[in-house]
């Protein structure tokens, strides 16, 4: 029912932290689990989980880490598997970073937050910036707190704020950040597209204040018969903050929480419906006699002209074996990288509306390689493409407001930005 | 003291001998923090895995502080060093003890929880008290904590936390006012619960009613805890059920992905229990959405989310049938994340979607992982397998991929077509000649095979079959074993379709290749199957071998209801990842029913894949290195209950007496090996030479005598046959279960008989799920005290007994075959020796047909049979041979006249001549 053990392993295996729940798991498991991974790996056939005898290793590799969760039974997969991502997220908030050297020299407080977030095998509890009021790190320790009574979040229905807290002067900075999926075909036809996008939250609020979240969402202004006016967005699927009362959320699509203090992500949401897609690459590949080749590529920015994508990196797969690259582009830079067996083309600023060419030419050589070989085979990277449009959202959501109420009464601040960039944005190649 | 210098200066202590003399001698300084950072050090090493035992009591002396830091630390020692020395962790106890009345809660927590992991006996009555304090203690951070450690306790020691009530105790807490210590309450009840076996905690409406209003309230794991225990509540009815779910839907919305699928787990359940189909339909389209979300996420969290989606769209394909594009695989996707997606494609492949996904088929082929691609290939031919209307253009596409000569791809291609000719007969054919451009390329095992069969099936349509297979037949004794039964089968269906010189000077070749110079039994009985078929009847050879073969059916819903409705009931956890029952791979749950269910997951019969293969799916997959978990997938019997206890249970009876049955052996040994596989001689007969007249199971080998019919079995049909190989006589029998219920617990006993058989070990049969049949290969030794006295018959009297039916009896004549050893042959000069001396009343002579053989003929077949030539002349033959027990068996045959041939039979057992006689006369004939 519940992990037995956690272990951080450097790369090579070497024990750095083992944390005992269960005691059915010893530490020499450390070893078979490297030997294990050491098998897998070989054989191509790498997995997050791993069984050996009865024993069941789940894992994750974090910088020149490994944070591995030992059990004999049948724990709940998913439950653990995001455990070992927010120890990771745990950690990298308390040692900034997450790596060997820095969970040696913290080992103590790596220690007491084990014992904290996990007891007997069960994940208690997670939350950071609670955590960090009654377990420090030597660093932390200047400021004198009591150390001796464990804050009331820990068990408050509300246990990712402290109450308490004060600032002189009360704003909340809003991010809206879209990723654009897009998978395209060699033949131009989009295969998929899909927006992934993320309401990213600064607070720094006093007390316990209530927010109110407004969207433009489609099924909340219909509901409310406000659907004429301005433009509303789909939201096909939202994931919340634990903050968020969901059972409101469900009942009238509210969204309504006390914040935590600091940075996090109030929501995600994700939306499939078909958008053009931003920025359009056509490609075409000459192969003029046995040893030269030329690619023409074509950028074109399908957004309104008002916005700019900037920090463009277009990568375009070349043949491993081409040499002697004579690259023209209309705008920005394009060199050969060998190592990446591409072209990247950089454009740090590419208005909406308009279309950038580029031509290379590369030698290959005279010997072709077997083409019915299989080496030949399977070395089809897709095109892809890197860019952000700062002030701008694909989908068209909105923030149409955000409400802060505390009993104190102090009015706050509240920022927005928005911002839209790429994803995983892959265009095939023939 | 600035921390990052922590590193260095505690791990650069290389702990040698001469240290921890030191350590100890620090330890002892007044100085609080020189005092800590000595600890820090003796932790250090600790956690490098050096064993700093022997600083015990120095240590433990430490933990009288104020310093919330050292006590930690020295709590972590404790729990790391306690068992080593259970007797000066007593010297621990009154802090302990002291710590729990400490008046920060934060202190009384961590003594309570510290205790807990503390596994020495002598503690644990002493945590008693504490615990029992903190259970009520009026902050909620130390209830939580001690609502776990009950968990803990039971875990050393179940007895002392039923005495002291604490179970009460718990289940008071579930409604408690704060949610997570409800949420550690429910978590510890359910390991409690599931560890005792006993039902200590069962879900009223009324607990689930608070569950449901802490469910809300609580931390993100607590929700986790909940949800997990919610699965085990049967809702009163319809509306029950409907709330329920009413209230746990908005947790679909939850970041955590283990919320998410906790919540889903728990709604599937409930779904079912809910009649109103108005309230379903829209229900189940709310969880597409969720589902897909969580394939945005980590991939390891992804690899999790799309395992259970495996598992789910088998029950519910409707859910994400519109989603599949959510499922195409991205360039950087991680082989495991593309191998999970690649299957959900393929389950929901449908004639709509088809056009796309041969598209990503395609592009998938084209990869560079090797497995991935060969997957992608073997997809195509399952799509053309499940999707009738869509079979050629998954054809075209094989095609083009076949074109494109890489090697792997070609022979993966191969594989899938044979699969499309099993299902699609004599349609299609127009792409063997493209196939049979690309013999060359082939040299893995599967390929050939596949390619040796589709060539030997299509004999008569391939001109040049004759020289294909020629050209495979060069490198025979070579090839792998799957290979050669097919060439095998193959030339003898070319022989068959056109039985013209070369095709028989081939089969000649084969056979004696099959048969003299291979020492694999399955490979050489077959091929004498063949022989004797051809020779005694070439029409009905042509029945058996080229008849229709059962139709293969697709396998992507591959998991049997049970199974998978065991599966949905896991959602989220290992069982779901691995795709097995907990039960079969947890070793610390009920240890009697895991060893029943893990042992018989036996290959079932057709595991060598009459095409499509389920395992062979899973193969790829990956999670891996597995093939015990894996191989429980698919049609495999993995949900049987336990056969073993329940043999132990059933009443000595009847059966006792009659037989002087050792109830004791079969239920002390239960299923110890898997039946059939490796001794059956048929079971890698995938491709088809066999029988198909035959009963279903029976498809891949050869049909055993009726023993006892349906009718006289009471509904349990047997069939069975002595056979002998390798020196060890064993009973083939094979199992029909026509009744409506399972049959388990099947036991044998043989009555004495005339050749001293009897069985070497028990019989290893799973339950027999009705209509199911199973077949066994049960050894059987010689035993002088099993040999009746009384004259010799060929008869075997059997008696079968299971659980359900009683005692069954039957008779079984004897194949002398079986109980001729092979040791009987001897030198002419012996034989000549022996015969002479015999005495007239131990001699039998009678005319028997020859069968339209000549003499060589004759020989051969008797040399099939048991016996040894031992020299022949123009006038006939002798041959020799030894029954089991010792007894001798002498035979002249003359050489045949008009088809009839005189033989003559000595024996020193006259009572064994008339058998002998007529087992002579069976083999000629």
């Amino acid at each position: 029912m519940a992990t037995s053990a956690i272990f951080i392993l450097d790369l090579k295996g070497k024990v750095i932290i083992y944390r005992d729940y269960r005691g059915d798991v010893p530490i020499s498991y450390a070893d078979r689990f490297m030997e294990k991974v050491a098998d897998l790996e070989d054989a191509g056939k790498d997995s997050p989980i791993i069984e050996d005898e009865g024993v069941t290793y789940l894992y994750l590799q974090h910088s020149n880490l490994y944070l591995l969760a030992v059990t004999k039974s049948n724990v709940n997969a998913a439950s653990t598997v995001y455990f070992l991502h927010k120890l990771v997220d745990v950690f990298t908030k308390y040692f900034e970073q997450l790596e060997e050297e820095s969970v040696r020299d913290n080992f103590v407080t790596v220690y007491e937050l084990l014992d904290e977030m996990m007891d007997f095998g069960y994940p208690q509890f997670t939350e950071a910036n609670i955590l960090q009021e009654f377990i420090k790190t030597e660093a932390q320790k200047m400021e004198v707190t009591d150390q001796r009574k464990a804050p009331m979040a820990v068990t408050n229905a509300v246990s990712w704020r402290s109450e308490g807290i004060k600032y002189k002067k009360n704003e909340v900075f809003l991010d809206v950040v879209e990723s654009v999926n897009l998978l395209v075909n060699a033949n131009g036809s989009v295969v998929r597209s899909e927006i992934m996008g993320a309401l990213k939250m600064r607070t720094y609020l006093t007390g316990m204040p209530e927010c109110k979240l407004g969207l433009n969402d489609r099924v909340l202004l219909e509901s409310q018969g406000k659907s004429g006016k301005g433009k509303a967005v789909d939201l096909e699927d939202m994931k919340f903050h634990q903050c968020v009362r969901l059972a409101r959320f469900e009942n009238d699509r509210t969204i309504s929480f006390v914040p935590p203090d600091g940075a996090f992500d109030l929501m995600t949401y994700r939306i499939s419906s078909h958008v053009k897609p931003l920025i359009w690459i056509e490609c075409t590949v000459n192969k003029s006699s046995r040893s030269r080749v030329e690619y023409l590529v074509k950028a074109r920015s399908q957004f309104k002209a008002r916005s700019a994508a900037t920090n463009v990196e277009i990568s375009i797969p070349v043949a491993s074996d081409a040499t002697a690259p004579v690259v023209r582009a209309s705008q920005g830079s394009a060199d050969y990288a060998p190592e990446r067996e591409a072209l990247v083309w950089k454009i740090k600023n590419f208005p909406g509306g308009k279309e950038f060419l580029l031509r290379a030419k590369f030698s290959l050589p005279s010997i072709e390689a077997d083409s019915s070989a299989a080496e030949g085979h399977g070395r089809k990277q897709p095109i892809q493409v890197k860019y952000e449009i700062p002030y701008f959202t694909v989908s068209g959501i909105q923030v149409r407001y955000l409400k802060v109420i505390e009993k104190s009464g102090y009015q706050a601040l509240p920022w927005v930005r928005y911002i839209t960039q790429s994803g995983e944005y892959e265009i095939r190649m023939n | 003291m600035s921390s990052s210098k922590d590193g260095k200066r505690f791990f650069n202590t290389t702990a040698k001998k001469g240290e921890i003399h030191e350590l100890k001698q620090e330890l002892k300084t007044p100085d609080k923090a020189k005092k800590k950072d000595v600890v820090k050090k003796v932790i250090a090493a600790m956690t490098v895995g050096y064993d700093v035992a022997p600083l015990f009591p120095d240590v433990v002396n430490c933990m009288q502080t104020d310093d919330m830091e050292l006590k930690k630390l020295v709590y972590l020692y404790l729990i790391n060093y306690a068992k080593t020395q259970p007797d000066l962790t007593l010297m621990a106890v009154n802090t302990f003890v002291k710590d729990s009345l400490d008046p920060s809660p934060l202190i009384r927590a961590l003594a309570v929880r510290t205790m807990g992991c503390i596994r020495v006996d002598k503690i644990t009555e002493y945590l008693c008290d504490p615990l029992d304090r903190c259970l009520k203690d009026s902050d909620p951070y130390v209830r939580k904590t001690s609502a776990v450690c009950v968990a803990k306790l039971y875990d050393i020691s179940p007895e002392l936390v039923e005495e002291r009530g604490f179970l009460d105790n718990l289940k008071d807490m579930i409604s408690d006012a704060n949610p997570m210590v409800v949420a550690n309450s429910v978590a510890a009840l359910s390991e409690i619960h599931s560890m005792s076996g006993k039902p200590v905690f069962e879900l009223t409406s009324q607990t689930v009613m608070k569950l449901l209003a802490a469910l809300n309230e609580c931390t993100e794991w607590g929700q986790v805890f909940i949800l997990d225990s919610l699965v085990d509540y049967s809702p009163k009815d319809s509306k029950d059920a409907e709330s329920v779910i009413e209230r746990i839907i908005p947790r679909l919305q939850h970041a955590n992905c283990a919320v998410v699928l906790s919540a889903l787990k728990v709604i599937l359940k409930f779904l079912r229990f809910v009649s109103d189909e108005d309230f379903k339909g829209p229900m189940v389209k709310k969880l597409a959405a969720p589902l897909v979300t969580l394939l945005n996420t980590e991939p390891q969290v992804q690899y999790v989310a799309l395992r259970n989606i495996n598992i789910i769209i088998q029950r519910h394909k409707e859910i994400l049938q519109n989603n599949i594009k959510v499922f195409f695989c991205k360039y950087n996707d991680p082989i495991y994340v593309k191998m999970e997606k690649l299957e959900a494609l393929i389950k929901l492949a449908n004639a709509e979607n088809i056009d796309q996904l041969l598209l990503e088929f395609k592009e998938y082929s084209t990869e560079i992982d090797v497995d991935f691609v060969r997957k992608s290939v073997r997809a195509i031919g399952r799509c053309a397998v499940s999707i009738a209307e869509s079979a050629q253009k998954c054809i075209d596409v094989l095609l083009g991929l076949i074109e494109t000569r890489v090697n792997y791809v070609v022979q993966e291609a191969v594989i899938v077509i044979k699969d499309i000719f099993r299902k699609y007969p004599n349609k299609y054919e127009s792409i063997i000649s493209t196939l049979c451009e690309n013999l060359d390329t082939l040299d893995e095992p599967e390929a050939k095979a596949s390619m040796v069969w589709i060539i030997g099936e299509y004999a008569d349509r391939i001109d040049n079959a004759d020289e294909l297979l020629e050209t495979f037949l060069e490198t025979f004794p070579e090839e792998t074993s799957p290979v050669q039964l097919q060439l095998l089968t193959a030339t003898v269906k070319l022989f068959l379709k056109k039985p013209t010189e070369k095709p028989q000077e081939m089969i000649q070749l084969v056979l004696s290749n099959a048969t003299q110079e291979t020492d694999n039994p399955d490979l050489r009985d077959r091929a004498y199957i063949y022989w004797r078929l051809l020779s005694t009847d070439p029409e009905a050879a042509k029945d058996v071998i080229l008849s229709e073969k059962p139709v293969i059916a697709d396998d992507t819903a591959s998991l049997d209801p049970e199974m998978l409705d065991g599966l949905l009931a896991n959602i989220g956890t290992l069982a779901s990842v691995y795709q097995k029952l907990p039960d079969t791979f947890v070793a610390r749950v009920r240890p009697a029913v895991q060893l029943a269910a893990g042992d018989f997951q036996a290959p079932t019969l057709d595991d060598g894949g009459a095409g499509q293969d389920p395992a062979r799916a899973e193969q790829s997959a990956p999670v891996p290195d597995m093939p015990d978990l894996l191989g429980g997938l698919g049609d495999l019997e993995v949900s049987a209950p336990a056969p073993a206890a329940a043999a132990a249970a059933a009443p000595v009876d009847l059966m006792g007496d009659l037989l002087s049955l050792d109830v004791g052996g079969p239920a002390a040994q239960p299923a110890a090996q898997p039946p059939a596989g490796g001794s059956d001689p048929f079971g890698l007969d995938s491709l088809g030479g066999a029988p198909a007249a035959a009963p279903a199971v029976a498809t891949q080998e050869p049909s055993l005598p009726v023993l006892l019919t349906v009718e006289k079995g009471k509904g349990l049909e047997v069939s069975g046959r002595l056979e002998r190989r390798q020196g060890q006589v064993s009973y083939e029998l094979s199992f029909r279960n026509a009744t409506q219920q399972p049959l388990d617990g099947l036991m044998i006993q043989f009555n004495k008989n005339s050749f001293g058989l009897a069985p070497a070990g028990a019989l290893q049969v799973p339950p027999i799920a009705p209509g199911a049949s199973q077949r066994t290969s049960l050894p059987m030794s010689v035993d002088p005290q099993a040999a009746t006295p009384a004259p010799a018959k060929p008869v075997l009297q059997v008696a079968i007994k299971c659980n359900q039916l009683g005692v069954l009896y039957l008779a079984d004549s004897v194949n002398l075959a079986a109980v001729l050893m092979e040791d009987g042959a001897m030198q002419y000069a012996q034989f000549q020796q022996v015969w002479v001396k015999a005495p007239a009343a131990n001699t039998q002579q009678q005319q028997l047909s020859s069968g339209g053989k000549t003499l060589e003929g004759c020989v051969q077949s008797l040399q099939g049979s048991g016996l040894f030539a031992s020299g022949s002349g123009a006038f006939g033959a002798h041959l020799s041979g030894k029954f089991t027990l010792g007894a001798l068996a002498l035979v002249e045959v003359s050489a045949p006249q008009n088809g009839l041939v005189q033989v003559t039979c000595k024996s020193q057992r006259v009572d064994l001549l008339p058998l002998l006689m007529a087992h002579v006369g069976k083999a000629l004939a």
